[in-house]
């Protein structure tokens, strides 16, 4: 940023100007000899870019290192099942057997369970906020948005064990099953526990994340965009059909699909309700197994080298997972926004 | 139409308040001194606390804190002040991947650079994942406050001929403060409840430790075990513990918002 200024004619370069005005500006060292500070300010510079580069390369550094650790400690489950680690369902430690299909299916079932339930709700908290709430609203209610994006994963688990589920279990259960028994997604004995109660946790606490991001997209239609809907004679709700929907598709198509990059990897209040099981049911009331849940259950327990690599395997498969998804967000969402600063790194 | 709107509000609203309502009712009710005061009791002797998690949960902070923070602060000004160009926006970019990396595998890793080496779980390596989910937050947001500076400010500097190192710490850095301090807050809370990184590299404690190298309670691994636990005194703990620690997060954001609020800090 403040490259152009000091190469722009109008603005002296930095050497010239030092050399004048050494002495008036005090360093930290004050008892060195002018001449020796005369060369600390001119490696300042290079020193100081150096050092925030270091910084900067961690972050690389990092991405790097992930990738490395999970290829390299994974290599072993790779070598001895190959692609069929993907497509297996046997989950045997003792028998050294792994395949993750169950746990792959239980990920995506459950992420795309919170999804059904979310993407309504979310879009529509954030249209209410962004065109009809009052102004005295939506103050508290962003408030409330962001401290909601606060509570740690393990209170919504311990909230969803000793609310939602004996819920499901007494209520909701009985009653899909009665009502939608014949569509067989709604079988089985009411647990409580299983995948229906995963996909609500989960939904409950992506909304905030894809309505606060919504909220900015739709924020960033242009005026003109409304004014013109109404001018032609639309209702309110027509000009946020066309003008406010519309225009911002991508975002929200982006903002859902980070919403789905923060459910795969969900980890904590997931395992606590989901039932571990490593099955794959038809029924939404049978337990179930997530790729992140089985790591949390099994991962310090681990014993033997292949049984560990090929948790660390499942790791690496959710990491590139994640990672796809949320690329192909932020493109989504840079598209609309422009490279605008998205605040949705804190979400 | 705009009664479909409100009534999402509504569904939206109603679970977020349950929790919370639900969460201070049951929390309040289980704390007591002892909670606060006393590592846990075996199963079956009633009493006993979470102290040690809570000063664990401190210390893991703390040492995610010392190396989290400078790094992201340092890689938020290398991309705020020498970033306009391509290679900022591959960090950029990285560091909004990095934020997406579900915390288990940061985990995952954190275990096999810091855990197997050290050949048991420690505090160090918690401490580690925990950083490394800190400073992609951290650099993000402190480019953005940095941003926020204005030019005309730097060009005075420079015109006073102070160097440019010297500008963006004392001149640039110095007017962003309270903006660069929400961001590490705001970091520091999201880490501060995360119980998965954790599982396999603090891993947990019943005692007391302060020591780097050894395994160290956690508020949120504490919350975890108790919860999924038989037992109805487990149970009432972890409620306590969940109460302990959504007051401590709270308060750390609405400190930061309060400070923001009042500081000096003009956006431009």
């Amino acid at each position: 940023m403040a490259d152009p200024a000091l190469k722009s004619p109008h603005m002296p370069g930095p050497q010239p100007v030092e050399k004048n005005t050494l002495r008036p500006v005090p360093t930290s060292q004050t008892a060195a000899p002018p001449l020796l500070s005369t060369s600390r300010y001119e490696i300042g510079d290079p020193i100081f870019k150096l050092a925030v580069l270091a910084c900067a390369l961690t972050i690389l550094a990092l991405l790097g290192l992930i990738v490395y650790e999970l290829m390299f400690r994974s290599a072993m489950s790779w070598h001895a099942f190959g692609f069929k680690f993907f497509v297996g369902s046997n989950w045997d430690p003792v028998q050294e057997q792994f395949g993750a299909l169950p746990f792959i299916y239980g990920t995506l079932v459950s992420s795309l369970l919170a999804l059904l339930m979310a993407v309504p709700l979310a879009v529509g908290v954030a249209v209410f906020t962004t065109e009809m709430c009052p102004p005295i609203l939506r103050g508290p209610l962003s408030f409330f948005t962001e401290l909601l994006a606060a509570i740690p994963s393990v209170i919504y688990g311990l909230w969803a064990i000793f609310v939602l589920v004996p819920i499901l279990r007494t209520y909701v259960q009985p009653f899909l099953a009665r009502t939608l028994g014949w569509t067989s997604l709604f079988q089985g004995p009411p647990y409580g526990y299983g995948m229906l109660a995963a996909g609500i946790i989960l939904a409950i606490m992506i909304v905030p994340i894809i309505s606060s991001i919504t909220r900015e997209v739709l924020t960033a239609v242009p005026r003109h965009q409304r004014e013109a809907a109404l001018a032609l004679g639309a209702t309110r709700w027509e000009m946020i059909r066309v003008a406010v929907l519309r225009n911002g598709r991508a975002g929200i198509v982006g903002a859902v699909i980070l919403g789905l990059g923060r459910a795969l990897g969900e980890t904590m209040a997931v395992t606590m309700v989901i039932g571990n099981r490593p099955e794959i049911a038809k029924s939404l009331f049978a337990p179930g197994y997530t790729m992140a849940s089985v790591l949390a259950n099994e991962f310090s327990e681990a014993t033997g080298d292949v049984y560990l690599s090929a948790l660390i395997e499942i790791g690496l498969a959710l990491f590139l997972v994640t990672i796809v998804v949320n690329a192909l967000a932020r493109f989504l969402l840079w598209t609309v926004t422009r490279g605008q600063s998205m605040r949705a790194n804190l979400a | 139409m705009t009664g479909v709107a409100t009534l999402t509000v509504i569904l939206v609203l109603a679970p977020l308040i349950a929790i919370f309502g639900y969460l201070v009712y049951r929390g309040i009710g289980s704390i007591n001194w002892a909670f606060l005061t006393q590592t846990p009791k075996p199963v079956g002797e009633p009493g006993g606390g979470m102290a040690n998690a809570i000063v664990g949960s401190a210390f893991i902070l703390t040492i995610a804190s010392v190396v989290g923070v400078p790094l992201g602060i340092g890689a938020g000004i290398y991309l705020a002040e020498f970033g306009r160009n391509r290679f900022g926006d591959s960090i950029r970019f990285t560091a909004d991947v990095l934020n997406g990396v579900p915390s288990i595998v940061i985990g995952i890793v954190a275990y096999s650079i810091v855990v197997l080496q050290q050949r048991h779980f420690s505090a160090l390596a918690g401490g580690v994942a925990l950083a490394i989910m800190m400073i992609p937050t951290i650099s993000r947001t402190t480019e953005e406050m940095l941003l926020l500076v204005p030019q005309a400010l730097r060009e005075a500097a420079y015109g006073l001929g102070i160097p440019r190192w010297r500008t963006a710490l004392s001149i640039t850095l110095r007017t962003a403060t309270s903006g660069v301090l929400t961001g590490v807050m705001l970091a520091f809370a999201r880490v501060a409840g995360e119980t998965a990184p954790l599982l396999f590299t603090a891993f947990g404690n019943q005692f007391w430790n302060l020591r780097t190298d050894q395994p160290t309670a956690a508020l949120p691994l504490q919350i975890f075990s108790y919860a999924i636990s038989p037992y109805d005194e487990w149970h009432r703990q972890a409620w306590a513990g969940a109460l302990v620690l959504i007051v401590l997060i709270v308060s750390a954001v609405a400190a930061v918002r309060f400070a923001v609020r009042r500081g000096s800090f003009g956006t431009p």
